[in-house]
């Protein structure tokens, strides 16, 4: 389903809105706050986001140090193409153990791995990792519940791109997430385990987005929310038109690109924004999400250039070029339109344009064309 | 072809010779905090206040006595202590009953007593962190988890101003926990030691 038609009911929820708007403007504050507290704020998201760029622009390096630091601290990995593998793996690590809690991720959701939360004496635990460190082998998970303490089986699930090389990235990675997580100077708890897991890396899609230099970005990503906080649109419509994955502007960037634009909801998403560019003002690792949302709005454009029956905004385009194309055309087409407008017009507006056009007119007015061009002022002033 | 070959030849396939361009990471941010060390202190027992613990600050003469009063205030009275914290800490309790962890209470035991001890690896001024590395003074992790009330016992010198100083310090080879403030539903208390 479209986004906007899925956004519908969420945007005729009021008490939902209400407690949005609420919750959003506690969470900005609070975000706000714990940013202004570091004099440091903007050279740390420089540093945030050239560790995860440099991260990503060297993965497959980083990929085989972190799988050699973890076995050599007698760990193992594990990889899974999708999320359906990732899940068999998982399930065959638990063995026939039925006492397993999850401690949830972006990633476990993506997974789709549903269980209860972690007890202290849990069996088996399920670990939505934060980062990996390549460097060390270590697994670094913000608000770990109560799982990483005790010495049953551990399972630790990430994304590819959720690596980052030295340990020493950490004391930036550190100030930057809590503060825009959760807008304190820290979780409150954070758990470091080096070695002793199974470590599952998941690709899913992501390798398609890696290849995309535009759209590579988006990967940088820590999992922070901070620009769902901030967005107008989330704000009104709440998660869940944003589909299956991830929710928000981040979402909005990434769904796409895993997924690919052609079904309905992977087409709307890069829509699904104002480009007001708030989140690029919060986001840790300086992700240009509305950058990124004009270039997929471009893929979107480009995907149905061929299909058999043109879009309706395809013929306007191309009939928009012909007319433009050429001198005389223009200026017949121009004065033709304007008559056409003028007839239309009531008191100087235009409240309703007939057919397709009637859209644009449903929440604003058009004010009707002057009866001379510019081009027919200009002409006649010489 | 393993997933794993798979994966990794994409991730290649995706990016192209990536020794052309190494991005440099700029660096320029703060590592230590600009303050005299008695700031650093003071600091860190107002952050550790403002994540809802409770701090004092004493010396190191009155750390039995503090101790004793702080675990009065909280009607323990039965604590578990690692097996190594130094036993002058407990010497000013009067009626507390004192668990030490050894051999390893079990879940049961545990669960019974009002709260745990324990000192700390090192501290963070900035983020009012405590972080625990299972050494000297600190026990087994559950310690700290399955207990109602963690008192912390933190000596001036372990405290650092930020971050990016306690990672230089601390090893990544040993399960780190940072603390920064209370568990849903637990208690914790900070005895910030000066000498």
């Amino acid at each position: 389903m479209k986004f906007s038609d899925a956004a519908r009911p969420q945007l005729s929820d009021h008490r939902s809105r209400r407690r949005r708007r609420q919750a959003g403007a506690e969470a900005r504050a609070r975000r706000a706050e714990a940013a202004a507290g570091l004099p440091d704020w903007e050279r740390l998201r420089e540093a945030g986001a050239a560790i995860r760029e440099r991260t990503l622009r060297d993965l497959g390096t980083h990929l085989e140090e972190l799988e050699v630091s973890v076995i050599e601290e007698d760990g193992r990995v594990h990889w899974a193409r999708d999320a359906a593998e990732a899940k068999r793996i998982i399930t065959s690590l638990v063995g026939g153990e039925t006492d397993v809690g999850l401690v949830r991720s972006d990633v476990t959701d993506e997974i789709g791995l549903k269980s209860r939360e972690t007890g202290p004496y849990t069996k088996a635990a399920v670990v939505g990792a934060g980062f990996l460190v390549a460097e060390t082998g270590t697994l670094v998970v913000a608000d770990p519940g109560e799982s990483l303490t005790f010495p049953g089986t551990l399972i630790a699930v990430a994304g590819i791109e959720d690596t980052v090389p030295a340990w020493s990235d950490l004391e930036v990675l550190l100030q930057l997430l809590p503060r825009s997580a959760v807008g304190r100077r820290m979780h409150p708890a954070v758990s470091f385990r080096t070695g002793g897991f199974d470590l599952v890396l998941l690709d899913n899609g992501r390798t398609r987005v890696l290849a995309d230099e535009t759209g590579r970005s988006a990967l940088r990503c820590i999992h922070c929310s901070a620009c769902s906080d901030v967005c107008p649109i989330y704000e009104r419509t709440g998660p869940r038109p944003y589909g299956p994955g991830r929710a928000g502007p981040i979402g909005a960037v990434l769904t796409p690109q895993l997924r690919g634009v052609e079904a309905p909801l992977e087409a709307s998403l890069p829509f699904a924004s104002t480009l007001c560019g708030a989140c690029a003002d919060v986001c840790p690792v300086k992700i240009d999400i509305p950058g990124l949302l004009v270039h997929l709005r471009g893929e979107v454009v480009e995907s149905r250039r061929n299909r058999p029956v043109p879009a309706p905004e395809l013929l306007l385009m191309r009939g928009l070029a012909w007319s433009m194309g050429d001198r005389r055309r223009y200026e017949h087409t121009l004065m033709s339109r304007a008559r056409w407008a003028r007839l239309l017009a009531r008191d100087g507006r235009i409240r309703r344009l007939p057919g397709l056009f009637g859209k644009w007119t449903d929440a604003r007015d058009l004010p009707a064309p002057p009866r001379q061009s510019f081009r027919a002022w200009w002409r006649r002033r010489r | 072809m393993s997933a794993r070959e798979e994966i990794l030849g994409r991730v290649r396939a995706a990016l192209g010779d990536p020794g052309a361009a190494v991005v440099p990471v700029p660096r320029d941010y703060r590592r230590w905090a600009d303050l005299p060390r008695a700031d650093v202190v003071a600091l860190f027992g107002e952050r550790v206040a403002d994540g809802r613990a409770a701090v004092r600050h004493v010396g190191t003469d009155e750390l039995a006595t503090a101790m004793a009063a702080m675990l009065w205030a909280r009607e323990a009275k039965r604590v578990v202590v690692p097996a190594d914290l130094p036993t002058s800490w407990l010497a000013g309790l009067d009626g507390v009953r004192v668990l030490a962890d050894v051999p390893d209470l079990d879940p049961a035991a545990l669960a019974e007593t009002d709260g745990v001890v324990t000192g700390c690896a090192l501290a963070i001024a900035e983020t009012g962190t405590i972080v625990l590395d299972g050494g000297r003074a600190q026990g087994r992790r559950e310690l700290t988890l399955v207990s109602r009330h963690h008192l912390c016992v933190v000596h001036a010198d372990q405290i650092v101003g930020t971050v990016p100083e306690a990672i230089e310090r601390l090893d990544p080879y040993l399960p780190l926990t940072w603390i920064s403030g209370p568990p849903e539903g637990r208690t914790f208390e900070v005895l910030v030691v000066e000498d």
